[in-house]
C-alpha cells in the first residue's frame, strides 16, 4: 500500500513496506480455511496436553496398575476443587474400575502407550515403505522386480489375520508394548513401498531429474535434494494413514486379549471390561472413557487425513 | 478378455494363497508353544490326572497328527492337507472338524457381511455423490460432517456404544446373539424376523462405521470429475439435471470405488469378526474368538487361512468383472 508517484525507481523503493507475514501467520491463516485440518491438529494437541499435564502431576506408574486404589468406584469430578482429597487418596475423577486401577491415571498412561506404540509402528512402517519404494524405483530391472512382485502377492492378505496368529504364538511373557509395535509393522511396509515406487517412477521420467543429472548432481544428490521435497506429502499422508493403522491394529489386537494385558492400553481397558461385564454391572464409566478416548484419537486422525487430502488433491480447496 | 489373462490371475491367487499359507505354517512352529501340550496340560490341571503320563499321552497325538516328522515333510502333508481343504481337527470341540465348524457358522457371518456391504455401498457413495453436486440441498452437504467423523470411529466402538445405549439403557433392541434363547431354528416368518431384529444392532454399527469411507471417496471423485469436460459438453446439450447425475457423473466415479471395494474386503472381514464377537451372533469371527481364548491354535490357523482364501477370491471375482463395467478397459 505504498503511496507512491508513478515515477518511483522499484529498485530503490524501502523494502520494508510490503513484506510477506511470518510462516506461523500464513500457516494459522491456512488453518482457518481448512477446518478439518484445524480441528484435528486442535484434538491432538488437546490429547498431547492431557497426556503430558497428567503424567506430570499424577503418579501414574502407580495409579494406572491394578489394586491401586479401592475398586468400582463412580466418577466423582467435584472432587478435583475439594482440596482435602487428592487423586489416588480418596478422590477418583473418572472413577475406578473392578481391579483398583485410577481410571484418570490409566486414560493418561493408556493414551501415551497407544501414541507411542502408533507412531513406533508408524514411522518404521513408513521408514521402510520409503526406502524400499526407492530403491526398487530408482533401481529398475531385477531388483524391482522382485520387490514389486513381493509386495504385490502380499498386499491382498488380511495383515490382521497375521498379527493375530503372532500374537498368539508368541509366549505371553514377551509381548511387550515395544513387541507390540514390531507386530504391528511386521506387515505394514507393502502399502506404502508401492505408493512411493509409483511416485517416483513417474518422477524419475519428468524433466527436472534430467536437468539435475545434467548439471552433475550424483544420484544420492538428486534423490535427497530433488526428489525426496517434491515426495514429502505423500509420505506425510502415507505416515498419517500408518499411525492410523497402528492404533487400530493395536486397539484390535489387546481388545481381543492379545496385548501386553498389564499395561492399560485402551483396547486392554475395553477387554478387561467386556470381561467382567462391566455395562451389565451398572458400571457404566469403565468402558466409556477409553470408548470416548478411541473416538477423539480416531477422530483427529481421520481429520488431518481429510485435512491433508486437499494438499493432495487441489480441485477440493476452497477460497477463504 | 483374454483367456492368458484369467489363467494369469487364478495362478496369482494360487500364489497369494500359497504364500499365504506357508507363513501361517511356519510362524507358529517358530514359537516354543506346543498346542497339544498346552491343552493337556490344561485338561490335567482341570481333571486332576498326574503328569507322569502325560508325555506319553502327547508323544501318542503328536504321532497321529505327525508332529514328530522332520518340517519339511509336516509342510507337504499340509499343503497337501489344505488342497483337499482339510483344515485338520479342533482342539476345543475335538474331534470335530474345523471346516465343520467354519462351514457351520459360515451363513451367518456371510447374511451380515453381505448386507451390510452392499447397503454401505449404495448408501454411501449415493450420499457422496450428492454432497458434491452443486445442485443438491444443503443438507446433505451438511451431512457429510459428522459422517467424516463417524467414519473413523471403529466399528466395534460404535457396536459397544450402541449395545449400551439402546439394548440396555433404552432396552429397544436386543443385547445379542443371533435369535432369541430358546427358540429353535427353523424356517418360518417369526423366526426369521427375530433373527431380523437381533442383526439390526450389528448390521448398523458396521454401516454407519462404513459408509463415511464410501461418501468420503465418490466426493473427491465427483470434484475431480465435475471438471471434466464431457459434463461441461452434457450440460450444454440441454441434459436434465437427473440424467448429467446419473448418467455421466455417477457413472465415471464409480470405477474406482469398485477398485476400493476389492481392497476393503480385508478390513470388512476383519471388522465384522470382532462385531460378531461383541454381539455374540454366531459367525466365523465368533469362532475366532473363542479359539484365541481358548487357546484353540488349529482353529485359529484354519480360520485365518479360510479368511484369506475367501479374501482373495472376491478380489478375483471384482478384477474379472471390472471390464464389464468399463468398456475401455482391455486385458
Amino acid at each position: 500500500m505504498a503511496t507512491t508517484s508513478p515515477a518511483i525507481n522499484p529498485v530503490s523503493a524501502p523494502n520494508s513496506m510490503v513484506q510477506m507475514p511470518s510462516r506461523g501467520v500464513l500457516f494459522a491463516r491456512y488453518l482457518r480455511r481448512n477446518k478439518s485440518l484445524a480441528i484435528g491438529i486442535f484434538i491432538v494437541l488437546f490429547l498431547i496436553l492431557f497426556t503430558v499435564i497428567g503424567s506430570a502431576t499424577l503418579n501414574t506408574v502407580k495409579l494406572a496398575y491394578p489394586l491401586a486404589v479401592k475398586p468400582k468406584q463412580p466418577p466423582d469430578l467435584a472432587c478435583l476443587f475439594d482440596p482435602t482429597k487428592s487423586v489416588g487418596k480418596g478422590c477418583f475423577p473418572l472413577g475406578s474400575d473392578f481391579y483398583g486401577r485410577d481410571l484418570l491415571a490409566t486414560m493418561v498412561r493408556g493414551i501415551w502407550q497407544t501414541a507411542v506404540i502408533g507412531v513406533m509402528a508408524g514411522a518404521i512402517g513408513t521408514a521402510i515403505g520409503v526406502i524400499l519404494g526407492f530403491i526398487s524405483a530408482f533401481y529398475g530391472g531385477v531388483v524391482d522386480t522382485i520387490i514389486k512382485g513381493v509386495c504385490q502377492v502380499l498386499q491382498p492378505i488380511p495383515v490382521f489375520l497375521i498379527q493375530v496368529l503372532v500374537a498368539s504364538s508368541i509366549d505371553k511373557r514377551y509381548v511387550t508394548i515395544y513387541a507390540m509395535a514390531l507386530i504391528i509393522c511386521l506387515l505394514a511396509w507393502p502399502g506404502p513401498t508401492l505408493v512411493v515406487r509409483s511416485q517416483v517412477l513417474s518422477m524419475k521420467e519428468r524433466m527436472f531429474v534430467s536437468v539435475a543429472r545434467l548439471s552433475g548432481m550424483t544420484n544420492i544428490e538428486i534423490v535427497f535434494k530433488e526428489i525426496l521435497p517434491n515426495l514429502l506429502p505423500f509420505i506425510a499422508a502415507s505416515f498419517v494413514g500408518q499411525v492410523f493403522g497402528a492404533i487400530f491394529a493395536s486397539f484390535g489386537l489387546s481388545v481381543l486379549g492379545l496385548g501386553p494385558l498389564r499395561e492399560p492400553l485402551i483396547g486392554n481397558t475395553l477387554y478387561f471390561s467386556q470381561y467382567q461385564a462391566a455395562l451389565f454391572n451398572n458400571w457404566w464409566w469403565w468402558p466409556l472413557w477409553p470408548t470416548l478416548a478411541l473416538i477423539l484419537i480416531f477422530g483427529s486422525l481421520t481429520l488431518i487425513n481429510v485435512g491433508l487430502d486437499e494438499v493432495a488433491n487441489p480441485r477440493l480447496r476452497r477460497s477463504e | 478378455m483374454s483367456v492368458t489373462y484369467i489363467i494369469r490371475r487364478v495362478l496369482f491367487l494360487f500364489l497369494v494363497v500359497w504364500v499365504a499359507a506357508t507363513i501361517i505354517f511356519f510362524i507358529p512352529r517358530l514359537s516354543s508353544r506346543n498346542p497339544i501340550r498346552e491343552r493337556f496340560a490344561e485338561l490335567a490341571r482341570s481333571g486332576g490326572f498326574s503328569a507322569q503320563n502325560l508325555e506319553q499321552i502327547v508323544g501318542a497325538y503328536n504321532k497321529q497328527f505327525g508332529l514328530d516328522k522332520p518340517l519339511i515333510e509336516q509342510y507337504f502333508n499340509y499343503i497337501g492337507q489344505l488342497a483337499r481343504g482339510d483344515l485338520g481337527p479342533s482342539l476345543f470341540r475335538y474331534p470335530k472338524p474345523v471346516i465343520e465348524l467354519v462351514m457351520d457358522a459360515l451363513p451367518w457371518t456371510i447374511g451380515l457381511l453381505l448386507t451390510t456391504t452392499v447397503l454401505s455401498f449404495i448408501l454411501g457413495n449415493l450420499i457422496g455423490a450428492l454432497a458434491s453436486w452443486p445442485r443438491s440441498p444443503g443438507w446433505v452437504k451438511g451431512i457429510m460432517g459428522p459422517i467424516m467423523m463417524l467414519q473413523g470411529i471403529p466399528p466395534y466402538l460404535l457396536g459397544l456404544l450402541l449395545l449400551f445405549y439402546v439394548g440396555y439403557r433404552l432396552q429397544l433392541l436386543p443385547l445379542g446373539g443371533a435369535y432369541t434363547k430358546g427358540t429353535f431354528p427353523n424356517m418360518s416368518i417369526s423366526f426369521i424376523l427375530d433373527v431380523a431384529k437381533h442383526q439390526i444392532l450389528p448390521a448398523l454399527s458396521l454401516i454407519l462405521a462404513t459408509t463415511g469411507f464410501w461418501a468420503l471417496g465418490m466426493r473427491g471423485m465427483g470434484v475431480t470429475i465435475q471438471g471434466e469436460d464431457y459434463v461441461n459438453f452434457a450440460e450444454h446439450k440441454g441434459l436434465s439435471p437427473g440424467r448429467i447425475f446419473s448418467g455421466y457423473y455417477v457413472r465415471n466415479a464409480l470405477l474406482p470405488q469398485v477398485t476400493g471395494l476389492a481392497l476393503s474386503f480385508s478390513g470388512v472381514v476383519v471388522s465384522g469378526g470382532l462385531i460378531e464377537n461383541l454381539y455374540g451372533l454366531p459367525g466365523v469371527g465368533s469362532v475366532l474368538g473363542q479359539a484365541i481364548v481358548a487357546n484353540d491354535y488349529f482353529v485359529i490357523y484354519g480360520i485365518t487361512i479360510f479368511l484369506i482364501l475367501a479374501v482373495a477370491i472376491f478380489m478375483l471375482i471384482v478384477d474379472l468383472i471390472y471390464p464389464l463395467l468399463d468398456p475401455r478397459i482391455r486385458y
